[in-house]
């Protein structure tokens, strides 16, 4: 009923700040239109958030029944969390493989970005139509794939498997991310440092990094997520001494689903919340930065 | 000055001289141009290699374990031979009953046997108990008849259990493939269809295309109106919608799916509003069911079609609706001739990207569906993990992976025939 409430009331406000915009008094059916437009968006908007929103309260409920009303509000899940050797080895394991991963997927990714942006268009739009397969090919059919391969060199159930595979999933998404940054830099720089007597390599280093920097460091968030986030391969490589996090919250929510889990998810969005936060901060700077040097360009 | 000099210089008519330095110029820079094209292939060439060896390889090799039969074939090799002229209805000959003694006998002790068990188990069920019972009871091979095996257990007498033999005996096998589509050979060589009752994998086929599509169609109807609703808004409204769709896109499925166990369960925060509204009496059955699976599906991928849409729209001005408009279109006409048209390729992507993931997820239905709910991936991952049945999962996941091949030149192929729209 809330979330009603907040619908219309959000549908309401936007719906008056965008006529406010329109100069011209809108007609009936228009107005209709609007108001309908807004409160089925809105209403939308909270079907996406919701389940984030219901549970992030839930985690510090003190009954452990996972409903409302809460019955008081405690952190004896976060302690329960902590206490638990599991839980702890879950959130070590997923940030060791997803910190190797991002590095091992954003060396090779921005490395091939740079590449594929030098390279004639005929060539370059087949290497990344093959760099970019992993993202179209269903995961689970990747993880078979793998698993027959590595079962023979002991790299199933192995921190050395895991990784291998989350770097596939990961680095296309950095070469994404990254030749996205690279359209936006100006070739020309690097011409000039060249000619103040930079060589390649400084030009690339002192002209080019610190440019395509906030590109590099979102697509490693990207990959970064992206080993954080994967079950799929998880479950095919990862043993009991390897078990990450999204394994732990399966397991979880396969046997009895426990406040304990909604802590956890709560930590989840938070560290969502800063991810997402870092990557919109950087977007928005480049942005500024890139449409600074066009300005800068037409003077 | 002195490109004046070499532009006057190589327009001089004629001269002999300007030829060998223009032909050494265009060598000087075809050479600088190919040096260039290796140095940005040698940057692309570590991750290329990389996916070579930890992406296609593995795709390869799972296509050939879905066809590959030789180690069941080498077990059972003086059989092959023995049943080679059998038409698959006859008496079985002596000659093979005393070859399968002579096969079982040197399996047996080793870990090949259960192999060859399991592999015709998968085929026609209980052979795995009939070939490891005829292991333990084998007859001395100077009186290996059909009669002796036939009383160790009367099943050697029927054609079935030894047309089973017969197709785990070639080396490049269709039996897989065609299981994951409910068909088998028949010793004849011709390709039957299961009957209904016996065969699953059609059923789950379909089910898996169903469910796709039925998240791809909410996914549109939900997701094409929102992308309208940011595109629209003001940069202030946009950037608040769009953090409502960003955070679940960077939240971890794991958490998304668990929430949606939380809320939908009997008496979760669903079912306590709807009976608060007297919607209902009972709480209603919401999760672990098809209801539960698409709610759970259409929340985790809409942001999939929301966000390629979003991008296009926001590239579409508004003037040409409003040219549109003012030339005499009503705005539904606006909408059908100017706007949908021009917005098609992100709703093209959208589903592409949607279609796409949901024809491969297996862990939101997993946790969140019913038995009768489950995907073409939760069978993939089933016959690895839960019954070692490779070769099973080997053509599943090929049968997938061909699915998805399809979906995706479908839409290359509409995307490259109709309207400009869609090439942009």
């Amino acid at each position: 009923m809330a979330g009603g409430l907040l619908v219309a009331g959000l549908a309401e406000l936007s719906a008056v700040s965008l006529a406010r915009n329109g100069r011209n008094a809108a007609s009936l059916p228009q107005r209709a239109f609007t108001i309908g437009l807004h409160t089925f968006g809105w209403g939308v908007l909270l079907f996406l958030v919701l389940p984030l929103l219901v549970v992030v309260p839930l985690s510090f409920n003190a009954g452990s029944f996972l409903t409302y009303p809460l019955s008081g509000i405690s952190g004896r899940w976060y302690a329960d969390l902590a206490a638990s050797p599991s839980w702890s080895k879950a959130f070590r394991n997923s940030f060791f493989v997803g910190i190797i991963t991002t590095v091992l997927a954003t060396g090779l990714g921005t490395a091939a970005a740079l590449g594929i942006k030098r390279l004639g268009a005929g060539r370059a739009k087949w290497i990344s139509l093959v760099i970019l397969s992993p993202i179209i090919v269903p995961v689970v059919i990747t993880a078979v794939g793998v698993y027959f391969l590595y079962a023979p060199f002991g790299l199933v159930s192995s921190f050395t498997g895991l990784i291998l595979a989350h770097t596939v999933l990961a680095a296309p998404f950095v070469v994404i991310t990254v030749a996205a940054t690279l359209d936006g830099f100006d070739p020309n720089l690097l011409r000039a440092a060249a000619s103040c007597g930079a060589s390649p390599f400084v030009a690339f280093r002192r002209v080019m990094l610190p440019l395509i920097m906030p590109g590099v460091v979102s697509g490693a968030i990207f990959a970064f997520a992206i080993s954080f986030d994967d079950i799929v391969m998880a479950l095919f490589l990862a043993g009991p001494e390897q078990r990450t996090l999204p394994v732990q919250m399966f397991n979880g929510v396969r046997e009895e689903i426990s406040p304990t889990i909604t802590a956890a998810a709560t930590l989840l969005v938070v560290l969502a919340v800063i991810l997402l936060g870092i990557v919109e901060y950087l977007r928005k700077r480049s942005r500024r930065l890139g449409i600074a040097a066009a300005d800068a360009g037409q003077h | 000055m002195t490109a004046g000099a070499v532009t006057t210089a190589r327009a001089a008519p004629g001269g002999p001289a300007h030829r060998p330095l223009d032909a050494s110029l265009g060598a000087q820079l075809r050479r600088a141009d190919r040096g260039r094209q290796i140095r940005a292939l040698l940057l692309v060439a570590p991750l290329l290699l990389f996916l070579f060896v930890n992406f296609a390889l593995p795709l390869v090799l799972m296509l050939a374990k879905s066809i590959d039969g030789r180690e069941e074939a080498r077990a059972l090799a003086r059989t092959g031979a023995a049943l080679a002229s059998w038409d698959g209805r006859s008496a079985v000959p002596d000659a093979a009953a005393k070859a399968l003694v002579a096969d079982l006998g040197d399996l047996r002790g080793t870990p090949a046997l259960s192999m060859v068990a399991n592999r015709l188990n998968y085929d026609v069920n209980g052979m795995r108990s009939l070939v490891l019972k005829t292991a333990r009871r084998l007859p001395p091979s100077g009186d290996a008849t059909l009669a002796a095996l036939g009383s160790i257990d009367p099943l050697w007498q029927r054609p079935e259990q030894w047309a089973a033999v017969l197709r785990a005996t070639d080396r490049i096998t269709s039996f897989h493939v065609l299981a994951a589509v409910d068909a088998r050979r028949d010793p004849a060589g011709g390709i039957t269809m299961l009957p209904p009752q016996q065969g699953v994998m059609r059923e789950i086929f379909l089910r898996t295309f169903w469910i796709a599509s039925v998240v791809t169609l909410a996914c549109i109807v939900l997701g094409y109106p929102v992308a309208y609703l940011i595109a629209s808004a003001t940069p202030g409204w946009a950037s608040v919608m769009m953090m409502a769709v960003l955070l679940p896109f960077w939240t971890s499925l794991l958490v998304r799916t668990s929430a949606w166990v939380v809320l939908l369960q009997t008496n979760g925060i669903v079912n306590k509003g709807l009976q608060g509204l007297g919607l209902t009496s009972a709480p209603v059955p919401l999760v672990f069911n098809r209801t539960g699976a698409y709610i759970a599906l259409i929340h985790v991928l809409l942001p999939f079609m929301i966000l390629p849409i979003y991008s296009i729209m926001k590239s579409v001005k508004p003037d040409y609706v409003r040219a549109a408009v003012s030339l005499g279109a009503s705005p539904v006409t606006a909408f059908r001739r100017v706007y949908l048209p021009l917005t098609l390729p992100g709703l093209a992507s959208g589903t592409l990207l949607v279609f796409v993931s949901a024809l491969g997820f297996y862990i939101t239905p997993a946790l969140i569906g019913g038995a009768g709910d489950q995907m073409i991936g939760f069978f993939i991952a089933y016959y690895i993990n839960d019954t070692v049945n490779w070769g099973m999962a080997a053509a599943l996941g090929g049968l997938l992976l061909l699915s998805t091949a399809v979906v995706f030149l479908v839409y290359t192929w509409l995307a490259g025939s109709s309207s400009p729209a869609w090439r942009s």
